[in-house]
């Protein structure tokens, strides 16, 4: 599928849940184990995420310096550092070690 | 305490305050996407038309992957957009719009915009946080997004300037706030781990997809779950 595709289908099905929403009785959604999924399924994607983007490449594990660069983005995200810059430094760090210590 | 407009000033700062803080990241995601190969017209229609920052990051992320990840791509932005849609039915009573406007609600549905409105007591306040948010939001996001688009082509290849470590950080600080409950966290832990040790064995973009399954399963079992407190979508 070509990426405009993509991005017009997707950017459609994101907005269809907030349309959704807006329309549905609310009784429908109240059961506690929906909810409960929903919100789960949030944290279980960024998670993944998580784990494609900062241990695999080209689908496969391949630990290099953005192991080091998570872990600064870890303590300065629970440092209440703004997203932005814990996202510069995270880069700046696997950029230097690229750089300058000879990492993948 | 009526006739004062000292209340709605405050929430007028809060909003645009919020706008601009959530609107700087836009900087990142702009400069993420460009890196993963998207051109700034497919880069801005994400921020314009699905405005949703995990969805985003997330379609740009697996995208990346290649024409072969883009349905998985598509999956993941949309099961991602899932709590939008929750939080469309929380505001649906406190907003009641009809027409067009509910339609123009709906697109600023967002984590931001529910949070500022469901921290105000008064309706009337509920409402204007809702909207003022939503506006900040989506004004600065875009204008931000396009910035942030100009760089990250400027830059040459992404792993020099540390963009994929950037870009799994964007995720960090997307699901830390999430992590409150020790269920939440316990899923968070799974799923790294699994979407990690499958990536080997199955397409681009299906490793995200089969780590949401962990959701579903501690989700309808409830196991994990801390003594009683409601969690929320």
């Amino acid at each position: 599928m070509s990426l405009w595709a993509g991005v017009i289908i997707a950017s459609v099905l994101v907005f269809s849940w907030k349309i959704f929403g807006a329309y549905v009785p609310q009784r429908w959604l109240e059961h506690p184990s929906i909810a409960r999924v929903a919100s789960l399924l949030t944290v279980a994607l960024l998670a993944g995420l998580i784990g494609i983007q900062g241990f695999t490449n080209g689908g496969q594990i391949h630990p290099d310096a953005r192991i080091p660069a998570l872990l600064v983005a870890g303590v300065l995200t629970w440092r209440k550092v703004p997203f932005i810059i814990m996202v510069a430094a995270a880069a700046a760090v696997a950029a230097v070690l690229r750089a300058f210590a000879g990492w993948a | 305490m009526a006739n004062s407009d000292a209340p709605a000033k405050g929430l007028l700062a809060t909003s645009i305050g919020v706008g601009l803080a959530t609107g700087f990241y836009g900087i990142s995601f702009g400069a993420l996407s460009s890196a993963a190969g998207l051109d700034l017209w497919q880069t801005m229609v994400l921020s314009l038309a699905m405005f949703s920052g995990g969805s985003q990051f997330a379609f740009v992320a697996v995208a990346a992957g290649g024409s072969g990840a883009v349905a998985a791509a598509i999956t993941s932005a949309w099961l991602l957009g899932i709590r939008n849609g929750f939080y469309a039915v929380r505001l649906a009573p406190v907003l009641k719009l009809v027409g067009l406007k509910r339609w123009i609600g709906a697109m600023v549905t967002i984590d931001e915009s529910l949070a500022v409105a469901i921290a105000q007591e008064k309706t009337a306040d509920q409402r204007r946080g809702f909207w003022w948010t939503g506006a900040a939001v989506y004004l600065f996001w875009n204008s931000a997004t396009f910035l942030g688009a100009l760089i990250g082509d400027a830059v040459g290849k992404p792993e020099n300037w540390g963009l994929d470590a950037a870009a799994a950080a964007a995720f960090v600080g997307l699901v830390w706030p999430r992590l409150k409950e020790r269920q939440a966290l316990i899923v968070a832990i799974a799923a790294v781990i699994v979407a990690t040790a499958v990536s080997p064995f199955v397409p681009a973009g299906i490793p995200v997809l089969i780590a949401g399954s962990v959701a579903l399963i501690v989700g309808f079992t409830n196991w994990f779950a801390s003594s009683s407190r409601e969690v929320q979508a």
